[in-house]
């Protein structure tokens, strides 16, 4: 794998391949010694132009324990300020010897950019791009659903047949277009519930079930329901009136929690909003599996990393 | 180029039958052993030794698996691998005897591998190497204890080792 | 200096020899030099009714000379600059500068275009009067860039802009839909999650106008159309009797959303880059003539704003090189237009619609000679090579494009010769005397 930019037209069989590498990767977690030699003298680098110290974080221990060498960059800059120039610090880290660039961007599309400019030779990562995708997000929920499902015997296996459903600001979701994508070709059924004014415009292409009904789509008996972060600047642009609205119409509150099967998971990619998306009930309750998702999320960009960083073919 | 069968369904067991008893003997019998075979053929092939010296001694040896693609050396040589899980029996390796149990000895490369992986999974009193298929040509200073069949090939043959519970029978071709 | 251009094929499809003598076509048949036009399309000399020469304030991008060298070089003899440069072309000194250096370079004939309101802020009509009766005439106002958005203002505007003859030009697009917009909204900016640029902002703001138009009995201009809703629009308007024309770009004709795919910012304009659906609507609208002209909207921008993420690039593209071929690809080669209607859409159409005289009978002995040789049967591959402008934000690098612009004469006198711009002082030369000839 060259570079992973988006799951969107990842192979299954590829995809596979990611998150069977990441269950050995989960073993090594659990073990004394939580460090492979694989990397060793490879340099990756977290360009971060956006603050996400949960995703760079779990980058960097990935990394690290593949043995790489890791080296944090925060680009900060914004469409006002106009801050590092792509270009200009894509050579710069090409200069420095970066063999893989995890890049977390504000703008869509700029890990694409990257990957295809000429300007850097290392593969790219995409930690998050605007509200474009986010991979390896997607690829730990996947794993996550996936461990939760089969347990030991999860090697190999798909999603076939399983139900999620993702509720919440999809219109500005990188994490729910990620998992949209992913989910589908692993053979998942994917419903998304959100207001008509946090879906997008146009759905003709998404292999998708779209509801403006919560409870409608709980009573379906979802196997997975995954609640996507409110952003509090949604609220001041009109797309729904205030939280006290949102949280009853498209929350999930312990009365919702109830009527969920006890089997369902309960799903979140951090950080939540108590009391806005999700009730402390529902976050903290055993059908949660927000700790998971975390300590998966390093197993899974250890597989990712040792993807894009290990064999000859297309490097 | 066809292949010619070098050893067949009887030989191998007859291999593996004389590898335990060298195991059982080189140990002074079968306590603190572990038995940890390489995937994928070493894997099958370590139960089978393990089957074996529990029908001679009635013991039960713990027998497992160690993954040691991620310590390979020649991972930017090759497309990406695929790793396959580590078992490591319950009891651990610390202060144990461990036989790493593979299918072919050929460069050495990932027998040092396999100590890269063991160093960093405990301290086991000593290591031993079982392959059922010496081919030579070896890289680094690494020999085996235990041989099933020393077969002196060129660089340019090709060994294939099949066995029943992954291929459907036992062969050892080469060519 | 006399030129002959012989077995040059008109509009018409008429086969023909002429002769430029002084600035105007003659009858004589003896010249000092003679062009074999053999298998050329002999094309009245094209009028951009909407071009960015970014001077002055931006001379990074484009200057007046730049700019006029690659309009030579895309057959084009007359160009309407816009307004906004740095100062904005809102008051008469501004204008009549840029027209004076158009002169004296002499690549093609400049028209400024004024700002319809100050500073182009939208708050308060600027000298429009001022600029009308200033050595530049200004005829044509608009804010491009930027939409009149106040519907009084545009109003008030229609109805001063009238009073000297002139016409607004409209970018039409409702602001607050397109806050912080990207891409045509649809199925694919939904994909991208980049913000989209519905085409109702586009088509509210057109189906306003012609209305105000019409209560004010004003001209009003609609720049680059778009959407295949606007079209419709624009149908209605012309049914009820309303004075609007419409103008496509080049782009719009060609290229669709799909493009954006690979977040490369060559793509990135405003309007956006529509659908498939939306492309064809807009050709048929121009081959039946709801659309009037073809208008590049030529944007030169540094490499810096396109070396950049999606959406911190600035919006535009290079259009004057390419614009025939790229009208050939789109419409004539597809058998929609004829070179006669290639004539009236970026010639006779836009002179009128700009007030510019001599445009009106191509070819016709006494006429001003303005024209352009292209060889239709050509077919190379655009690359930077191909550009004569400061910047190289073309779409269309790498691609396979029809059709050769062999000669442009401007005024009489050649601006390029043998598929190439004529050096600047050689041009600047003849401008010169030209000017002594009136």
């Amino acid at each position: 794998m060259r570079h992973l930019l988006t799951t969107q037209g990842l192979p299954r069989d590829e995809a596979i391949a990611i998150l069977d590498v990441a269950e050995d990767m989960a073993d090594v977690s659990e073990r004394e010694v939580k460090k492979l030699p694989t990397l060793r003298g490879k340099t990756v680098i977290n360009l971060f132009f956006e603050d996400s110290t949960r995703t760079r974080i779990s980058f960097e221990a990935a990394a690290k324990r593949l043995s790489a060498d890791v080296i944090n960059f925060a680009a900060k800059g914004s469409s006002v300020s106009k801050g590092e120039n792509l270009k200009d610090t894509a050579q710069t880290l090409a200069a420095m010897g970066a063999d893989a660039v995890v890049v977390r961007h504000w703008a869509s599309g700029a890990p694409k950019t990257l990957a295809d400019s000429g300007w850097i030779d290392a593969g790219i990562v995409n930690a998050g791009d605007g509200t474009h995708e986010h991979p390896t997000q997607a690829l730990l929920d996947a794993f996550t659903i996936r461990r939760r499902l089969h347990g030991s015997a999860a090697r190999g296996k798909d999603l076939n047949g399983v139900s999620v459903t993702i509720v919440g600001d999809i219109v500005h979701s990188r994490v729910a277009r990620s998992n949209v994508w992913l989910l589908t070709t692993l053979g998942a059924n994917v419903t998304l519930v959100a207001p008509a004014t946090l879906l997008p415009v146009n759905l003709s292409g998404w292999p998708v079930t779209v509801s403006y009904d919560l409870d409608h789509a709980i009573a379906q008996r979802p196997d997975v329901i995954m609640m996507l972060r409110v952003q509090g600047e949604r609220m001041a642009a009109a797309f729904f009136p205030n939280a006290r609205e949102y949280s009853k119409q498209w929350g999930l509150n312990d009365e919702r929690l109830q009527a969920l099967p006890a089997s369902s998971m309960v799903m979140h990619p951090g950080p939540m909003n108590r009391g806005l998306e999700i009730s402390a009930a529902a976050a903290d309750s055993p059908q949660s599996t927000v700790l998971e998702q975390v300590a998966n999320g390093v197993s899974v960009r250890m597989s990712v990393l040792y993807h894009l960083l290990s064999g000859a073919v297309e490097r | 180029m066809s292949a010619r069968t070098v050893l067949q369904h009887a030989d191998i067991t007859r291999a593996l039958t004389r590898i335990s008893h060298e195991i059982l003997e080189s140990n002074r019998g079968s306590s603190d052993l572990v038995i940890l075979g390489i995937p994928t053929r070493g894997v099958t092939l370590a139960r089978r030794i393990s089957a074996i010296i529990h029908s001679v001694d009635s013991t039960v040896i713990p027998t497992g698996a160690l993954d040691v693609t991620m310590y390979r050396d020649d991972l930017a040589q090759n497309p990406t691998r695929a790793t396959a899980p580590t078992e490591i029996p319950s009891g651990g390796i610390d202060g144990k005897t461990v036989v790493l149990v593979d299918d072919v000895l050929y460069s050495g490369r990932t027998i040092r591998a396999a100590l890269d992986a063991i160093g960093s999974l405990g301290r086991p009193r000593s290591v031993r190497l079982a392959v059922l298929v010496d081919r030579g040509h070896r890289e680094l200073p690494i020999r085996a204890d235990f041989v099933g069949k020393n077969l002196p090939s060129s660089a340019d043959e090709r060994i294939n080792v099949r066995l029943e519970e992954i291929d459907g029978l036992d062969e050892v071709t080469i060519g | 200096m006399s030129i002959r251009i012989v077995n040059a094929t008109l509009p018409s499809g008429e086969r023909t020899d002429f002769t430029i003598e002084r600035g105007v076509f003659t009858d004589s048949s003896s010249a000092d030099r003679t062009i074999d036009a053999a298998g050329l399309q002999a094309l009245p000399g094209l009028v951009d009714l909407h071009t960015h020469l970014r001077e002055p304030g931006f001379e990074q991008s484009e200057t007046v000379l730049s700019g006029t060298r690659a309009a030579a070089m895309g057959g084009f003899t007359a160009v309407f600059a816009m307004a906004n440069t740095l100062p904005v072309q809102d008051t008469a000194g501004v204008v009549e500068q840029v027209q004076s250096l158009g002169d004296s370079h002499g690549f093609a004939t400049v028209r400024p275009i004024g700002a319809v309101t100050e500073r182009l802020a939208g708050e308060k009509l600027s000298e429009i009067g001022a600029m009308a009766n200033s050595r530049a005439r200004v005829r044509v106002f608009s804010d491009d860039g930027k939409c009149v958005h106040n519907a009084l203002l545009m109003r008030r505007a229609l109805e001063y802009v009238k009073t000297f003859d002139g016409v607004v030009a409209q970018h039409a697009q409702e602001p607050t839909l397109t806050l912080d917009a990207q891409m045509n909204e649809g199925a694919v900016s939904s994909e991208l999650g980049l913000a989209g640029w519905p085409a109702v902002a586009e088509e509210s703001i057109i189906a306003r106008d012609v209305l105000l138009a019409e209560h004010v009995g004003a001209r009003l201009h609609i720049c680059h159309l778009s959407t295949a809703g606007s079209v419709d629009v624009i149908r209605w308007a012309k049914a009820r009797g309303i004075a609007v024309t419409a103008e496509v770009t080049p782009h719009h004709l060609l290229l669709t959303e799909e493009l954006v795919r690979g977040y490369d910012a060559r793509f990135k304009v405003n309007p956006p880059l529509r659908r498939d659906e939306d492309v064809h609507a807009l050709r048929a609208a121009l081959a039946d003539g709801t659309i009037d002209i073809v208008a590049t909207d030529h944007a030169p921008h540094p490499p810096e704003a396109k070396e950049c993420s999606w959406a911190e690039a600035a919006f535009g593209m290079v259009g004057l090189e390419s614009a025939l071929n790229v009208v050939q690809e789109a419409v004539v080669d597809t058998g929609q237009l004829t070179w006669a209607d290639v004539a009236r859409v970026l010639s006779q159409k836009p002179a009128q619609i700009g007030r510019l005289e001599g445009y009106d009978r191509p070819f016709a002995l006494g006429s001003v000679a303005n024209l352009v040789l292209v060889d239709p049967s050509a077919r190379s591959t655009f690359n930077t090579d191909s550009l004569r402008g400061k910047s190289a934000n073309s779409p269309y690098l790498g691609r396979d494009l029809p059709g050769r612009i062999m000669t442009t004469i401007h005024n009489g006198y050649e601006t390029v010769r043998d598929g190439d711009v004529v050096d600047a002082a050689e041009v600047a030369q003849n401008a010169a005397v030209g000017v002594n000839n009136d």
